[in-house]
């Protein structure tokens, strides 16, 4: 049997979708036009809501795959993958993408490694090539400083894990119709090693920056932990988070998971703004993909200016203060 | 408790030139170093051991040079270290490199417990610490940031996730990937430096391990890469400059009517 189809995979959490679980139906709705093939939607987990599941297919899925069961409520890599084998298996997709989350990101190199799959690691750009109709992955490496292409030309399916955020979920499409085929979870695929004990919701600040539209960072020129509160009082009134550069997070003004760059996260938000941050490689490596880059530096010969969009050359604390002042007003 | 830490040699890339001619790496003159974030791996293991008796064997798949992130990571305090290097190893892919690093940990002996690094800082996948797993069929936790308890037989680790963390339990042996929280990493002792001297650290090539051919360097490779570019990374903006009081407020006016352009507020 040929090898056909593209697959994304959804992502469940507390009976409902990820976001991410869409933003991968717009990358495949793409691939799967040009290849004129089906686009399937898998997901794997435990009961999730009705209209959420017809949204994968409002959304741009042909077909959802659905495997429910209560033992797959939480995500247990083995389980996940050896589900996620079974259905390649079978069905012998062409191309399988999932998000570059925490779980995309363990779930897809524990299949791959296992079925000698291709797999290429947060790409940017998702594209067919010409001739051969293999699929091109583009992402960035070496800390930002080289984009590759790669692409898997003689294995199959092709894998691979897409940066969240680097896509936006198509509108809903009250007219689009696809099926919904629902795969009984054979209980020999349950692997009971691993125990899920507990999840531990994070507090505010350990809100995930890669999923917000909006990053407030700042950096050593923030001088001492009590000016972040100034970050967080305009990331409240954007509905944004905020973030850190190493140094800031090294003093211990912010925690390491809001590190954006080489060592910490790589955020691609609408908005991501640079206070007191002097745009190191490792720094831009994180953010540099970001829609809009907003930044204020006393330096002018600052790095951070070259990737800016709207820079503003002076004092973070007559800046920031003020901007706060007048946007208090605006957003009112 | 015998533990084994996959570390990676990385150029130091604080300082990375491009050649915009090629878009490659000027390797000239740049320093390798261990991979940061493998630091964490290595420095949990010695945690461990410390605590609870036992080895840590530190394992590179690289070229010879790679020796010296071996003798380093000894000098932090490693037992041991093997380096695996062969010219039929040139051009692997995470898929291959996990493949060797497997066969390589085999060869090690009984193993209770492999700490990788969440991720290279060249390659940045963080597939390979996830692949051993699958391919020696051990219990996996990924982005691990805290082992909270560790008996002879099971585990128990806190993990990162998007929304916060989670609790997991493992029995041994088992594979962690650990993320930067886990620890801060030691630096080397002057003792340890001594003691990495006069450690002997063995190369296994492809005649001491049992693999096969097809699986190695490019030809076991699944990926190919297709072309390197170079980003640009100027994007022009408008930058305004703060003098006084008068360009403070001009700018930050200007800066509130360039969001509201962009629709951010
Ligand atoms: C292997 C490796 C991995 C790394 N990983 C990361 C990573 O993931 N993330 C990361 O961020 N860094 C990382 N780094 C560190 C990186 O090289 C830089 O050291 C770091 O990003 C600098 O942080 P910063 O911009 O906050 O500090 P600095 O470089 O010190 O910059 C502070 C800036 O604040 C400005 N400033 C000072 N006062 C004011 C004021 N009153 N108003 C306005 N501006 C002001 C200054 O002009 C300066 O530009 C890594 C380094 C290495 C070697
Ligand atoms: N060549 C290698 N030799 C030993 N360990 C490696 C090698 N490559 C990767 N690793 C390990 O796998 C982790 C993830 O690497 P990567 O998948 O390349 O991002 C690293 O942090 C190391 O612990």
């Amino acid at each position: 049997m040929e090898y056909k189809g593209v697959w994304t995979i959804a992502e469940a959490y507390e009976g409902d979708l990820k976001a991410v679980s869409f933003e991968l139906l717009s990358r495949g709705r793409k691939l799967a036009d040009e290849l004129n093939e089906e686009l399937v939607s898998v997901l794997i987990g435990g009961k999730v809501k009705e209209e959420r599941v017809n949204e994968l297919i409002k959304r741009g899925a042909d077909r959802v795959i659905i495997v429910e069961d209560q033992l797959l409520d939480r995500f247990i890599v083995e389980t996940y993958s050896n589900v996620l084998i079974d259905l390649i298996k079978s069905k012998k997709p062409e191309i399988v993408l999932s998000a570059a989350t925490v779980n995309g990101r363990t779930l897809m190199p524990h299949v791959a490694m296992k079925i000698h799959a291709g797999l290429t690691a947060d790409c940017t750009e998702l594209g067919i090539e010409e001739k051969t109709g293999n699929l091109l992955q583009t992402r960035p490496a070496i800390g930002g400083n080289i984009l590759a292409t790669i692409k898997s030309p003689d294995s199959r399916p092709q894998m691979a894990t897409v940066r969240p955020k680097s896509s936006r979920p198509l509108e809903i499409d009250e007219t689009r119709t696809g099926v919904i085929e629902r795969v009984a979870f054979q209980k020999n695929l349950f692997d009971s090693r691993v125990k899920h004990l507990e999840t531990i919701i994070g507090g505010e600040d350990d809100v995930n920056i890669q999923e917000s539209d909006i990053v407030v960072s700042g950096g050593k020129g923030m001088k001492k932990s009590d000016n972040f509160k100034m970050l967080y009082d305009l990331a409240h009134m954007l509905g944004g988070v905020v973030g850190a550069s190493r140094d800031a997070v090294d003093r211990g003004w912010a925690k390491y998971p809001q590190q954006v760059g080489l060592s910490g996260k790589t955020v691609t938000p609408n908005v991501y703004f640079a206070f007191g941050i002097s745009g190191a490689i490792q720094h831009l490596a994180g953010m540099k993909t970001a829609e809009t880059i907003i930044s204020v530096n006393t330096d002018e010969d600052a790095t951070i200016f070259q990737v800016s969009d709207f820079g503003i050359v002076g004092d973070l604390f007559e800046v920031l203060p003020l901007l706060n002042e007048k946007l208090a007003k605006e957003v009112k | 408790m015998n533990i084994v830490v996959p570390i990676k040699q990385v150029p130091e890339t604080s300082n990375v030139k491009m050649d915009p001619e090629t878009g490659t790496m000027i390797r000239d003159g740049v320093e390798s170093i261990i991979n940061p974030l493998d630091l964490y791996a290595i420095e949990i293991a010695i945690q461990l051991k410390e605590k609870f008796g036992g080895k840590v064997t530190a394992v590179t798949m690289g070229p010879p040079a790679a020796n010296k992130a071996l003798k380093e990571a000894i000098a932090m305090g490693c037992d041991e270290g093997v380096l695996v290097s062969d010219r039929k190893f040139a051009g692997a892919d995470t898929w291959s490199t996990a493949y060797v690093l497997v066969k390589a940990i085999e060869r090690i002996g009984e193993v209770d417990l492999v700490v990788a690094g969440e991720r290279a800082t060249d390659g940045d996948t963080g597939q390979v610490g996830p692949n051993i797993a699958a391919a020696m069929n051990l219990p996996l936790a990924t982005y691990v940031s805290k082992v909270e308890s560790l008996t002879e037989n099971s585990m128990t680790v806190e993990r990162l996730t998007e929304e916060g963390y989670e609790k997991l339990q493992l029995p041994l042996p088992a594979l962690l990937t650990v993320v930067k929280e886990i620890s801060y990493p030691r630096l080397p002792t002057l003792r340890g430096k001594q003691r990495a001297k006069i450690t002997d650290i063995p190369t296994y090539t492809v005649a001491d391990l049992d693999v096969e051919e097809n699986n190695l360097g490019l030809k076991g490779s699944p990926t190919r890469v297709v072309k390197i570019e170079t980003p640009k990374v100027t994007r022009g903006g408008k930058i305004l400059k703060v003098v006084d009081d008068q360009s403070l407020n001009e700018a930050v006016d200007n800066l509130i009517a360039f969001m509201k352009m962009k629709e951010i507020i």
